[in-house]
C-alpha cells in the first residue's frame, strides 16, 4: 500500500469529505510524527508502535574504495519500534 | 533535544488544526489511518509511505533461544516482525534537527 491508496481508503469511507482534504489530513498525521522527531520528540502510539530519535556515536569509518580512514560525526537516527498489540496481530494473536 | 512525547492526541489536534474538523472526527481519522496502516500489514503487505518511509513485514525462522538466567534451552517459533525503514527525507531532518551545536 502506498500514500495514495491509503488517502484513497480514507476518502471512500468519508464521503463528506474533500479529497483535497483528507490527502492534508494523511500528509499532516505524517508530517507531525517527521517535526516532532525532527526537534527531538517521541511519538508514542499504543499498539500500533513508538517513534524515537536514536543517537549514533561518532566513529572512525574507512572509504571502502580507497582504504582511507575518515571521521564519521556522531549524528542521530529515526528509529520505530512496533507496538505490542500490532505485533500479536502480525501473528495472529 | 527537547524530550517530550507525543501522542495520538497531539496527531488529532494537528489534523484539527489543519483541516478545521472537530477534534472528535479528527482523532477517529488518525485512528482510521493507524488501523489502515495496521489492516495491511497484517495481510502482509508493505506500507509505503513517500517522504516518511517504508514498514515491511519480515519472516522470522525459528531458532533455538536460551534462557538467559537458567541457560535452558527455548525454542523460538517462526513469526512475522515489523520493521520501518525511514526515508532519506526524514533521515536527512532528524539528522539536522538534532545536529549538537
Amino acid at each position: 500500500m502506498i500514500r495514495s491508496e491509503l488517502i484513497q481508503k480514507i476518502a471512500d469511507e468519508n464521503p463528506h469529505l474533500y479529497q483535497r482534504d483528507v490527502e492534508k489530513i494523511v500528509n499532516t498525521i505524517f508530517e507531525e510524527i517527521t517535526d516532532a522527531l525532527a526537534s527531538g520528540n517521541r511519538v508514542e502510539l499504543r499498539g500500533f508502535g513508538a517513534f524515537s530519535v536514536k543517537k549514533r556515536d561518532g566513529r572512525v569509518g574507512r572509504n571502502p574504495r580507497t582504504g582511507e580512514s575518515v571521521e564519521v560525526e556522531e549524528k542521530h537516527v529515526p528509529f520505530f519500534k512496533t507496538g505490542k498489540l500490532l505485533r500479536d496481530r502480525l501473528n495472529g494473536k | 533535544m527537547a524530550d517530550k512525547t507525543l501522542t495520538r492526541m497531539d496527531l488529532s489536534e494537528a489534523v484539527h488544526l489543519a483541516v478545521g474538523l472537530s477534534r472528535n472526527e479528527s482523532a477517529d481519522l488518525v485512528e482510521s489511518v493507524l488501523q489502515h496502516v495496521s489492516d495491511a500489514l497484517v495481510r502482509g503487505e508493505q506500507v509505503k509511505i513517500s517522504s516518511f518511509g517504508t514498514f515491511s513485514v519480515r519472516e522470522k525462522a525459528a531458532r533455538v533461544g536460551r534462557n538467559p538466567k537458567t541457560g535452558e534451552e527455548v525454542p523460538i517459533h517462526p513469526r512475522r516482525v515489523l520493521t520501518f525503514r525511514s526515508s532519506h527525507l526524514m533521515k536527512d531532518r532528524v539528522a539536522a534537527g538534532n545536529r549538537a551545536d
